[in-house]
């Protein structure tokens, strides 16, 4: 049998080619650099890994704990904060406090607050859960207006990550020397969650959360088991929270708080929190979404919000999901019949896409311009919203693409169901 | 020292009777179908902008008719082509779909009016001074304001335990299955509920925003402490909704109005404390500046004591 | 030697409703023991109540001599008391494998291991197989339990449920919705996996339960009416009256 099969293979086989992957990520993100190399590039891969990083300690709560938090922002900031003294303090007193080492401090924290919050708001799953989450991030986000010696006020703390000590004559200052030490944690830290899925103590988490009264009934308290799991998922987000705190020099309330912690929810799902991977597909393209889109327009937020509520609605595996359901069509040769279907739902339903990109632009717009502007950038072309043209364009097209691609939507389930239908007839799922 | 007491009792009573109005949609829409709507503010948020965009056009008294009915139409909407296909996935879909929802609301809303904080006031007739005690004014908006929460409040009682409709409510509440059998449309009766506590989250916008002030920030404002209310009060608890509201309502009016800190105490008391101490911020900071998070210890507190809330019967 | 489970004064009641009342029962070691009783006589209550997924209103349970009233579940599976559920309780999205393995975790001492590998656990491996083996379940050990079959997905919960290796199995109405050949099936299986084990079982397929069990006691509103062999059981009046009309074989 394959299970047994794995183990015993699993034994034969040497750490570095049971990595293989690991250590194939951890290659192409030390070589990343040399292909995108400038100063922005830099910075949106900074932010990518420090978010991937956050997600990922998300989803041990969401997608492998069954547990919604609404406050997973909490351990991020708090561990931001707690490096950030220790930055400070390093720098003032002068001891050797190796850079690279920093983010633990924030992994600490979680890891501390993890314990302090969780030891009460574990008791149960579900929506209680997400409301004790929501508390106490309210709670910890508004102390720390208050508590200004700890967390600044409204400025927040920085520090300069160059006063530390050099380390082999390197003293970061430059944003690329940052990223090695950001892509190694997130390399780290994203190999570590996959062991700790892996472990008796993540196994389990999966079982509290498909079935908690069955896990007590084999033997775990399925509380010490959501609670474990809530400090490894604070740990972690302390880590990104720390190297936050070394990317951006600077944290603020905005590190702790709820638009944060909505942020990391949107990034899991979606990118699907069914699977290990989604959280960090998530994380590339919201970061994606909001670096690039952001340049484009002015309601790039709304748009990340409608793919959010579509996924909801409609995918709610996730991209990942969307991704791995193609799989096996994948496997068996037949992906090449959904190309003509896709294409013929797709491309209607583009249409219907662009015609609701223009008229939410066109909108926008008109509401909050400036007296006497009347024509807009918008796909290229000069519009001027005053016609009447423009709005009856893209209305036609929002109507039109969706009423096409609802008639060609059964092209594609048809052809979806030919090519699955195979798969069902030789016994596969 | 009694001026603030009763200003204090009177701008409490305004506050938590506000957070009653938001409470109880939410209560009932909880109770219902126990969703937890995460987009309750935001529909409080969208009453108050409509009602201004109405204003600048035809004026208040319209406004508080036609935005809390935008209002529900838009909630009603939500549930019919959105809560309804999510709701098979589960509770925690449901609540994911309407942090989505209350997201895309406050895009949308800086979307169309911006981010400034628009001037949306109170009618001409209402800007006098009701009355006036030592010296301060009571202003008759916020009479005004009593007076619709008071309403709402003794309509809701009445319709709730006297009226058909209301016992339909009721009985759904505890036996949906059963009331579908008796012939009741139970989604209608849950689109139309959805749909009645955003009206009723709009209406609170509308009368609200002139004194509370329209911004896009206003949702996030208020919900927290709306849901707050809700799980202190105890889940799908109407009577606790009111109590807790009152009591949070009046926690931090009260609050804001006491300058003293721990620190200010012990100095009273014969021991001064350093102010410079790494730790000097916990007994230095005034009870008016932690008011902000007493309804989150609150809320701490009731979870960890008294998970069913003040009045509740079920724990979710 | 103590009894493996003893129920002393047993009362439940939820509300103002007596569901149990007053049980007393001693289940010997190595016993299989067999509840019956009519719909609504509380069978459910009391293996619920055994199993601590209900805290007794009043009373006494005691495991092998130690008092366990109101320890929750986990507790009281670790000391060797498994059990299975009468609405089929695995874990849907694992493998069958993975569904054993699970059962098998805390009895091989793994406890909350955050630094032990699963998948290298040899023990761990050959111990789940043995027990797919046990149940006849070693052909579909990869297949997601979410698609067994229902007869298969019993099968699956009364794998996990003696993966632990308790000493002390309950098990509730397990051959309930099966056919004929499938329950024949599951009762050779019941019979294997209880030798030299405590069973105590609630059913309502009579020919199951005059085939496995040693004692049976018979539960009426809430109360024991009798208690003993099968053929004492047989011939009782009371055990007839309250089986008015059901064919006693």
């Amino acid at each position: 049998m394959a299970a047994v099969a794995s183990t015993a293979a699993a034994g034969r086989k040497s750490f570095l080619r049971r990595n293989a992957v690991w250590w194939l990520a951890l290659a192409f993100v030390i070589l990343l650099p040399q292909v995108a190399h400038s100063g922005t590039a830099i910075a949106v891969l900074n932010q990518m890994c420090i978010m991937v990083i956050f997600s990922l300690s998300y989803n041990m709560l969401l997608g492998q704990g069954g547990m919604l938090s609404f406050g997973h922002a909490v351990y991020f900031g708090l561990g931001g904060y707690f490096a950030m003294h220790l930055i400070q303090i390093a720098s003032a007193a002068g001891f050797f406090m190796p850079l690279p080492l920093t983010p633990l401090a924030g992994g600490l924290a979680g890891l501390l607050f993890g314990l302090i919050f969780g030891s009460f708001s574990t008791n149960r799953a579900g929506t209680v859960f997400a409301m004790i989450s929501l508390g106490i991030g309210e709670l910890i986000a508004a102390s720390s207006l208050i508590f200004v010696k700890f967390s600044g006020g409204e400025e927040g703390i920085t520090g300069d990550r160059t006063d530390l000590t050099p380390l082999f004559g390197v003293n970061f200052g430059r944003d690329y020397q940052v990223y090695y030490v950001i892509a190694a944690w997130m390399i780290l830290s994203a190999w570590l969650m996959y062991r700790f899925s892996r472990t008796p103590l993540g196994r389990m988490a999966n079982a509290v959360r498909d079935n908690p009264e069955r896990a007590e009934f084999v033997g775990y308290s399925q509380k010490r088991v959501r609670l474990l799991s809530f400090m490894a998922a604070g740990f972690f987000a302390g880590i990104a929270g720390g190297l936050f705190a070394l990317n951006y020099e600077i944290v603020t309330e905005e590190t702790v708080n709820l638009t944060t912690s909505g942020v990391v929810l949107l990034q899991a799902y979606i990118g699907g929190v069914g699977f290990f991977a989604g959280p960090i597909v998530g994380a590339v393209v919201y970061t994606l979404l909001q670096t690039l889109l952001s340049n484009y327009t002015e309601i790039w937020a709304f748009y990340v919000g409608l793919i959010f509520v579509a996924t909801v609605m409609y995918a709610p595996t996730g991209l990942t999901g969307i991704i791995m359901m193609h799989q096996p069509i994948y496997r068996a040769g037949k992906l090449r019949s959904l190309a003509l279907p896709y294409l013929q739902v797709g491309a209607p339903a583009l249409c219907c896409a662009i015609g609701v990109i223009g008229l939410l632009e066109l909108l926008h717009f008109v509401s909050v311009r400036a007296v006497g502007q009347s024509t807009k950038h918008l796909f290229w072309m000069t519009i001027n919203v005053g016609q009447p043209t423009p709005w009856i364009v893209f209305a036609l097209l929002t109507v039109g693409g969706f009423l096409v691609a609802r008639r060609q939507a059964p092209k594609l389930t048809a052809a979806w169901d030919a090519a699955t239908a195979q798969l069902h007839a030789r016994g596969e799922r | 020292m009694l001026e603030l007491t009763v200003f204090s009792l009177l701008n409490g009573l305004v506050y938590g009777l506000l957070l009653f109005m938001l409470s109880a949609g939410l209560t009932l829409i909880f109770s219902m179908m126990g969703v937890l709507n995460f987009a309750h503010a935001s529909l409080y948020m969208l009453g108050a902008y409509f009602a201004y965009s109405i204003s600048t056009k035809v004026g208040f008294w319209p406004g508080l008719v036609v935005a809390p009915v935008l209002v529900g139409l838009v909630g009603a909407l939500i549930e019919r082509y959105g809560l309804r296909n999510v709701h098979r996935y589960g509770h925690v879909a449901e609540l994911i779909f309407t942090f989505g929802i209350a997201f895309l609301i406050d895009e949308f809303v800086q979307l169309v009016w911006g981010k400034q904080t628009m001037d949306y006031h109170g009618p001409g007739i209402l800007n006098f001074p009701l009355f006036a005690l030592w010296g301060i004014d009571f202003p008759a908006y916020k009479a005004f304001m009593l007076a619709i929460s008071i309403g709402i409040f003794i309509a809701l009682l009445v319709v709730l335990t006297r009226t058909r409709v209301g016992l339909i409510i009721q009985a759904a509440i505890s036996h949906p299955n059963q009331v579908a059998m008796l012939g009741h449309n139970v989604p209608l009766v849950f689109t139309g509920v959805f749909g009645f506590g955003s009206a009723l989250a709009g209406l609170a916008g509308v009368i609200a925003g002139p004194e509370l002030g329209t911004f896009p920030g206003m949702a996030a404002v208020l919900g927290s402490i709306v849901f707050v209310v809700i799980v202190v009060g105890g889940l799908g608890s109407l009577w606790g909704a009111f109590l807790a509201s009152l009591l949070i309502g009046m926690l931090q009016t009260f609050a804001v109005a006491v300058d003293y800190s721990l620190g200010d105490l012990f100095a009273k008391i014969g021991i001064p404390l350093s102010k410079t101490s790494a730790l000097s911020d916990l007994y230095t900071a005034t009870v008016a500046q932690i008011g902000p998070i007493l309804p989150y210890l609150l809320l701490v507190l009731i979870l960890i004591f008294r998970p069913t809330g003040l009045l509740g019967k079920r724990e979710v | 030697m103590s009894a493996a489970i003893e129920l002393v004064d047993l009362y439940k009641s939820f509300g103002s409703t007596e569901i149990i009342r007053g049980v007393n029962l001693a289940i010997e070691r190595g016993e299989r023991h067999a509840i019956i009783g009519p719909n609504g006589a509380g069978k459910s209550t009391l293996y619920n109540l055994i199993t601590s997924k209900y805290v007794p209103t009043s009373g006494h349970i005691r495991l092998r001599g130690e008092d366990v009233t109101g320890h929750p579940p986990y507790e009281i599976n670790r000391k060797g008391l498994a059990r299975s559920f009468q609405v089929t309780n695995i874990f849907p999205r694992m493998t069958v494998f993975e569904n054993v393995r699970c059962g098998v975790l805390w009895a091989m001492n793994y406890r909350y291991s955050f630094w032990h590998d699963v998948d290298r656990l040899d023990d761990v491996s050959q111990r789940s197989l043995k027990v797919l083996e046990d149940i006849g379940m070693a052909a579909r050990a990869d297949v997601p339990a979410g698609v067994l079959s229902y007869a298969e997905q019993r099968e699956l919960e009364i794998g996990i449920t003696i993966a632990g290796g308790a000493d002390i199995i309950l098990l509730d109405e397990p051959t309930a919705g099966m056919n004929r050949s499938e329950t024949a099936q599951t009762v050779d299986l019941v019979r294997r996996i209880t030798e030299n084990k405590t069973l105590v079982m609630v059913e309502h397929d009579m020919s199951v339960v005059f085939g496995l069990a040693d004692r049976i006691t018979v539960l009426v509103y809430g109360e024991v009416i009798a208690s003993g062999r099968p053929d004492e059981i047989r011939g009782n009046p009371a055990v007839r009256e309250a089986y008015l009309g059901e064919e006693v074989d």
